[in-house]
């Protein structure tokens, strides 16, 4: 495994960006050959956004669920991704299975997936501004008047 | 007098030197059936004429034109790309397929979803862990119990607790008769698709049969909200053994037919076997699981391999394919029906008794009779319901085999009454993804039949 990557209690890898790519790649050839799940969370404004000594909290973070199909196991790898360059490398390369997970985190989230195959909006249509999972994209609302009505009483 | 017969441009027949007021005398033929009198052109009937025209379409095969003496030039490597969907009756649902063609075969597929997107995930963001349920339940319709259950896993992992073993048994339970009815549902759409009406309207008559049980015990035919955070919302009504066995014991025999009208068909056998077929790296690399993942061979199914509720107490098998064609997706779904019978029968002899939900206040609202006479209930009540379960913080991964797959849900807690972050899994979503492989090189009217036996529901896809 490669050096300094971080893990937590239950056995989460907390890898850098850089260490991304190269730990997801040690993973699947030690057996981790499944993907099971990739998807992003916003942490703006969690306070409890607890991890390990080492790590930087960042406002994103990508989730990536990996599953050894002969061990029956399960691991987790959590990587920070800064704000202000909302970047990571695409694992395509290593999962093409994540090629739709991965445009839905760019279309909810927009987070740029360097060297995916075609980064474009999936669920959202094409045109659309803003990411709307990020917690500062307001639903909106609309206004509700509730009007006087006559009662029995 | 000479009577001259000649047709017009706009293929009208005229008479030349007839006048039709006169009397005419017309020729009598001799046949070899005795004189028979012959009549005018004018005097044939309009429908026997529009016979006649139609009658370039009922040419003999050998007549018909061969397709190398029209003078149409079409260079070699032309292809055309050509949208089925999103509103096409094959597809189930909103689903956009954008193929490129060359002549008949498909060369590249491109599946264009997001037609159904509603923002679910955002949605659950804005409601507490009572109302979650409410919302999931929604996405995929087929399996709505499935995905309250994953729901609830996920909440109950966070709260780290265990909810008392007869509500494990009634989850198992439902999501297991859920199973059938998204199988069956599967067989009738699947047989539509493919031409078989009939088995459209079998499945349907059985998938009926599953629904007004689960509207028994829950309420509603789809949709239950019954699966919650701390157990389930209600106990199983009376009379509920004899129904569920009456469904063990007639499914069976109904899949016998339908194998019998299915398998042994030749039609069907030719239009699914060898068609879109996928093979186990492939599904493996494009993370396809379900039905989709065990026709190619791979015997992975989260019940066994890594049991939650307690599927590790009872005994079935998992079906697997070996060609992973569109015959294999079928047949492995026929015979988890059968497995699926299996387990309820298990189930429903083992069923313990016990309360139906958490006995913790903090979790579950008290008995409705519980508020009159006490004010401590009274006070839980209000605040389950003004507040909402407060959940630790953290995060879980919680997974679960739905009919179509692994159906997982990531949830992110910050201590507040709401999910900070809820992500599903979606095992359409994902499988949809296999699709350009598995029609690669097959032909266009293959399409229909390799996209259904997928069994995508769109509502899951898009959430």
């Amino acid at each position: 495994m490669i050096e300094v990557v971080l893990r937590d209690e239950k056995g989460s890898y907390f890898p850098s960006r850089e260490q991304y790519f190269e730990l997801i790649t040690e993973l699947k050839e030690s057996s981790f050959e499944f993907l099971s799940d990739l998807c992003a969370v916003d942490y703006l404004g969690n306070e409890s956004h607890t991890l390990p000594d080492g790590v930087v909290p960042e406002r994103f973070e990508v989730v990536v669920n990996l599953i050894s199909l002969q061990d029956r196991e399960r691991v987790r790898i959590r990587v920070q991704v800064p704000e202000n360059d909302c970047t990571i490398r695409s694992i395509y390369d290593i999962y093409q299975g994540a090629e739709a997970m991965e445009r839905e985190a760019y279309d909810l989230f927009g987070i740029v997936f360097e060297e995916h195959p075609d980064l474009t909006r999936i669920l959202m249509p094409e045109g659309w501004e803003g990411h709307p999972l990020r917690k500062d994209y307001s639903v909106g609302r609309v206004p509700v008047q509730f009007k006087s009505s006559t009662s029995i009483r | 007098m000479v009577k001259q017969i000649s047709e017009s441009t706009d293929g009208e027949y005229e008479f030349e030197g007839v006048n039709f007021e006169e009397e005419v005398e017309l020729p009598i033929a001799n046949t070899s059936e005795g004189p028979q009198e012959m009549f005018l052109r004018g005097g044939t009937e309009e429908n026997e004429l529009r016979r006649e025209k139609g009658s370039v379409l009922r040419m003999s095969e050998g007549m018909i034109l061969d397709s190398g003496d029209v003078d149409i030039e079409i260079s070699e490597d032309e292809t055309m790309i050509i949208n089925m969907g999103p509103q096409h009756p094959s597809t189930h649902g909103v689903l956009r397929l954008m193929m490129e063609l060359k002549g008949e075969t498909v060369l590249r597929t491109k599946p264009v979803i997001g037609y159904l997107h509603t923002g679910m995930e955002k949605t659950a963001e804005g409601l507490s862990y009572i109302q979650g349920s409410t919302n999931v339940t929604r996405m995929d319709y087929l399996s709505p119990l499935n995905n309250e259950l994953v729901f609830s896993l996920a909440a109950e992992s966070l709260l780290g607790i265990e909810v008392p073993e007869r509500a494990v048994w009634i989850r198992m339970l439902m999501s297991e008769l859920n199973r059938l009815s998204s199988h069956l549902m599967w067989m009738a759409t699947n047989g539509m698709d493919l031409g078989s009406t009939s088995m459209m309207i079998y499945g349907f008559r059985d998938r009926e049969m599953v629904l007004a049980f689960l509207e028994k015990v829950t309420g509603l035919r789809m949709n239950h909200n019954y699966i919650r955070p701390g157990g389930v919302a209600a106990d199983l009504p009376d009379g509920w053994y004899d129904d569920v066995h009456a469904i063990v014991e007639t499914i069976p025999m109904r899949l016998d037919e339908y194998n019998d009208m299915l398998t042994g068909q030749p039609i069907f056998r030719e239009r699914t076997e060898g068609i879109g077929i996928i093979t186990q790296e492939e599904a493996i690399s494009l993370s396809a699981t379900g039905p989709l993942l065990r026709s190619t061979g791979v015997a992975w199914d989260l019940r066994k391999d890594m049991p939650y509720l307690a599927y590790d107490q009872v005994e079935f098998d998992v079906i697997v394919g070996s060609v992973g064609d569109t015959f294999d997706r079928y047949a492995v779904r026929l015979a988890e029906l059968r497995e699926s019978c299996r387990i309820i029968s298990q189930i429903i002899d083992k069923m313990p008794s016990g309360p139906y939900r958490i006995l913790d206040k903090k979790v579950t609202p008290p008995p409705r009779k519980r508020i009159d006479e006490s004010m401590e209930a009274l006070i839980h009540h209000f605040k389950l319901f003004t507040e909402g379960i407060h959940v630790p913080p953290g995060e879980t991964y919680v997974a679960v085999e739905s009919p179509r797959g692994e159906l997982g849900c990531y949830m992110v807690s910050d201590g507040s009454a709401k999910p900070f972050r809820m992500h599903i899994r979606g095992p359409s979503f994902v499988n949809l993804q296999a699709l350009p492989t598995m029609l690669s090189g097959s032909l266009i009217a293959d399409a229909v039949a390799i996209t259904s036996s997928i069994d995508p529901v769109m509502g899951e896809v898009d959430r």
